[in-house]
């Protein structure tokens, strides 16, 4: 089936068989391998995506369910020239290691700090507890995205 | 400026934080096949009949495969070599990379379908009919010693082999207290992020096969598909991409590594194998599942006289290969840092209907120390010792370096710790975990919590041999590339090479390029394992380094001593491919504390705070340093408290996904602190660093069980088993309150 959404800013469409789910048809229709694939059960958060300001398992959402939406992925919280602050935080703090989770990391710290840019530890231990990292005990990634908050207060959304 | 002992932010970071990592299943090839495994849904069975018709005629199918394809005949299947202490007593039990006859453990394949898509792939396996003949299943070790249910007829028992380490006269020790205890370890393992995956590609107009999604040991792994496929190593490119994490069990060789380059060749094309976490759980080596009986020999005082004992290592189905780590490190590292002067531990493999064994980060260390830093506790609470004075006491000392450990046969290993001061860290983990303020909630009752506090002491093996090698070529452009065979498990490798490189040449880092762990860029490499590129890989550049400023110097005939003043483009091409040699190992050490609060109602044991010291002889990195520890004791108390893969009493796997197996969240365990010191640097290498990678994990367990039993020490509650999940302390405490 062909589906039309719009992703990282730009429209696109996909044709796809009818069970494919968002994370695949991300990463094998449009070829954007920014958002990974850990579980497929909705558990790990590897593959976290923002459909229309919320944070979703791509995983767990149909690429159909996409239709019309708004996607963003890690590729359209990056840019071409530099490190955007949230990601400048992460590099700083040594809040990645083997980088597979830190794409849903990225993106569920941004939709959160969109929303509340003044989020406590606690809160934002709390929203991360959806997404597993195994290598780097979670410490600097808390640290890193409590000192991005700054870049989102003001309306500046990165 | 100096690089080496500065913060430096990753190079890795760029990419991998913009979403540009390049990990296998982000790599696709034209007209690429997909393929998916079929796996045994019996733990023991005779396997008389695989029907494929029906599959092979599903839309997209292009084959299907079974044993019969991979060996025809009477040929023999290709078996996994045991890499690590191989010896003819194990060659019985090593692993066909497909079953014929038989099915040993739930998981193990039995097929390969190759379809268009993966999903097309995926559905053909639903239409491969099976005829198993279940075999009565061995679940534990009672019944794999029975040896009435063999796992491997031709062998005739279920007990590869015992190893025993020795280190004076332990048998022979009498002491006014000695204490048995019988300790269990649980069955659990590294769980990468990134599910495994490799992508074959067969090139028959140039014989050439190219292996994506390498990792660990490229060049071993080569070594093994080359003997095993009749294909000349050089017809043969590892290519290692990102890697999600390693911790011993990624790239280690499993059947897939053997049967996806297979199933490429046969079919002339590419062909992408990418797991499932089901099938990760299920298939990818398990580690940790031992037994122990052991005895504690002290004097009054608590001066440790003797350990004596056995251990039990329930091996899975085959002894796959670097399994023979696990049986082999815990008994030879279980005295740990401490001056145990007699030791003799007898420690056997058995196999069960379960999935093979292999290494995860700190194999058989994590086991070890649960082990003695328990026996260690229960001691000091007979003798009426203070569990710190206790350690402090049988540390081994400054001045006694190079100090033996055990020696271990079948083969025959010596080994010693290099260097060390061991009441350094000690004394700072006391300091920094406020130990003496904590000590007054020791077994109190606080707000429906019980609190208890502990400390151990551990060493971190590092820096295996035998050699590693590293070449550095003078670009056109100035700059210089350097290539290395140590690979990126996502440690941070290629910052830290490059730490190295930059001062060893005297040019600033954005001049270097790094290049890892492919086969295609040295003639020999050893990878990543054993915590072991900083010391190797880092040294082998450091000798690259020096031979390139000494040929520089010949060539423009005058000394030189830091590159960046020296006219390079003039110079290039120079390549130079040096080699560091190394038959010993390095011991990082340190020590640990935990402070938890125990809910007696739910068992649901609180980790309040978690400080750890190691002394990591030089440090690199200090950012880096300090990742690798935390995450190490975060995954560790994953291990010691959550992780669990379990079984049935017919050998079903039943810890299928991620909602089953507990792996840390970010709210688990939120104060876990690490200082890294550099006070003992190793003496077996120039830069004086050791391995540093496991040393943060190794004693999670025990010194977290030991915080547990102060805790529950009023309920008379005794850990002897792991994990210390809610329902086994709950368990504990309602066991103690009926022996009372």
């Amino acid at each position: 089936m062909k589906i039309k959404f719009e992703l990282n800013g730009k429209a696109v469409e996909a044709e796809v068989p009818a069970r494919t789910h968002l994370a695949d048809c991300l990463r094998h229709h449009l070829m954007q391998t920014g958002t990974h694939v850990g579980c497929e059960h909705g558990v790990c958060g590897a593959c976290t995506v923002i459909v229309d300001g919320e944070a979703v398992r791509s995983c767990l959402m149909l690429a159909a369910q996409a239709e019309g939406a708004k996607v963003t992925t890690v590729e359209g919280l990056s840019r071409e020239d530099d490190l955007t602050p949230l990601q400048k935080s992460f590099r700083k703090h040594h809040a990645l290691q083997c980088g597979f989770c830190t794409p849903g990391m990225l993106t569920t710290a941004h939709a959160l700090l969109s929303e509340e840019p003044d989020a406590s530890k606690e809160r934002i231990r709390e929203v991360l507890s959806g997404n597993i990292c195994r290598c780097t005990g979670y410490m600097n990634i808390i640290e890193a995205v409590y000192e991005a908050r700054s870049a989102y207060r003001g309306g500046a959304k990165k | 400026m100096s690089y080496v002992g500065q913060s430096i932010e990753r190079i890795e970071d760029l990419r991998l934080l913009r979403g540009r990592g390049r990990y296998v299943d982000d790599l696709h090839r034209d007209a690429m096949l997909h393929a998916a495994i079929l796996r045994s849904p019996l733990a023991h069975g005779l396997l008389k009949k695989i029907r494929v018709e029906k599959a092979k005629a599903m839309p997209g199918v292009r084959a299907v495969y079974t044993a019969e394809d991979v060996a025809p005949g009477n040929s023999k299947v290709p078996a996994i070599p045991v890499r690590l202490m191989p010896v003819d007593q194990l060659l019985p039990f090593e692993q066909p990379v497909i079953a014929r006859t038989k099915v040993r453990y739930v998981g193990e394949p039995m097929a390969i379908v190759v379809a268009d898509t993966q999903a097309q792939a995926e559905d053909a396996l639903d239409a491969i009919e099976l005829d198993i003949e279940p075999l009565p299943a061995v679940s534990d070790r009672q019944s794999s010693e029975k040896n009435a249910s063999l796992l491997i007829e031709e062998a005739g028992t279920n007990i590869p082999i015992t190893y025993t380490a020795t280190k004076g006269d332990a048998l022979s020790v009498r002491a006014p207290y000695v204490r048995r205890e019988r300790l269990i370890t649980n069955r659990h393992s590294a769980v990468c992020l990134e599910p495994r995956g490799l992508l074959a590609t067969w090139d028959g107009a140039k014989t050439k096969l190219t292996v994506e999604g390498a990792a660990k040991v490229p060049f071993q792994s080569r070594r093994v598909i080359s003997k095993n496929m009749d294909l000349p190593e050089d017809c043969i490119d590892m290519i290692e991409g990102d890697t999600g994490g390693g911790f011993g069990v990624r790239g280690e060789f499993h059947p897939e590594d053997f049967l996806i380059p297979w199933t490429a060749r046969k079919l002339g094309r590419s062909v992408k194998w990418v797991e499932d976490r089901r099938e990760n759980l299920l298939a990818a080596n398990h580690s940790r599942d031992i037994e122990a009986e052991l005895e504690i020999a002290c004097e009054k005082d608590g001066t440790v006289l003797a350990l004596r004992g056995k251990l039990w290592v329930d091996m899975g189905a085959y002894a796959r290969a670097n399994g023979t780590m696990v049986p082999r490190n815990c008994a030879q590292m279980l005295s740990g840092p401490y001056r145990v002067p007699n030791l003799h531990i007898q420690s056997t493999m058995f196999l069960s209907n379960k999935t093979p064994v292999g290494t995860y980060r700190g194999p058989g260390r994590f086991e070890a120390d649960f082990f003695r830093e328990r026996m260690f506790d229960l001691a000091a609470r007979d003798l009426g010792i203070d569990p710190v004075e206790f350690r402090r006491k049988n540390l081994a000392r400054k001045d006694e370096f190079p100090f033996p450990l055990a020696t271990l046969d079948l083969p025959e290993k010596k080994e010693e710790l290099d260097s060390g001061d061991y009441q350094i860290a000690l004394e700072r983990c006391l300091k920094e975990f406020g130990w003496e303020e904590k000590k007054k909630l020791q077994g109190k009752l606080v707000e429906g919590r019980y609190h208890g506090i502990a400390l151990s002491c551990f060493i971190e093996g590092g820096a295996a041999g035998p050699r590693e090698s590293a070449r550095m070529l003078l670009d056109p452009d100035g700059g210089v590339s350097v290539f290395v065979g140590g690979t990126s498990i996502g440690q941070g490798l290629e910052t830290v090479m490059l730490q190295i490189a930059a001062d060893a040449l005297g040019l600033p880092m954005e001049k270097l390029r790094i290049f890892h762990g492919s086969t295609t860029y040295l003639k020999e490499g050893f990878g990543s394992f054993h915590s072991r590129s900083t010391v190797m890989s880092g040294t082998a550049v450091l000798l690259a380094a020096k031979e390139l400023k000494e040929e520089i110097a010949k060539r423009t005939g005058r000394k030189v001593d830091a590159l960046r003043d020296v006219d390079l483009k003039s110079l290039a091409p120079i390549s130079i491919e040096s080699t560091f040699h190394n038959h010993r190992h390095t011991y990082a050490s340190g020590a640990c504390a935990a402070h938890v609060a125990v809910d007696p109602r739910t068992g649901d044991v609180r980790l309040v705070d978690y400080v750890t010291v190691e002394d990591v002889g030089k440090i690199v990195n200090p950012l880096l340093a300090n990742g690798q520890i935390v995450g190490a004791v975060v995954q560790g108390l994953g291990g010691a408290l959550l992780e669990h893969f379990q079984y049935d009493e017919n050998g079903q796997f039943l810890t299928g996904s991620l909602a089953d197996y507990l792996l840390p969240t970010s709210t688990d365990f939120p104060s876990v602190r690490a200082f890294v010191l550099e006070d003992a640097p190793s003496p077996i290498n120039p830069l004086g660093t050791k391995g540093a990678g496991e040393g943060g994990i190794v004693s999670v367990a025990g010194v977290v069980a030991n915080a547990v039993a102060a805790a529950l020490a009023p309920l008379g509650a005794v850990p002897r088993a792991l994990p210390l999940s809610p329902p086994r302390v709950w368990q504990m405490i309602q066991d103690a309150r009926t022996a009372a």
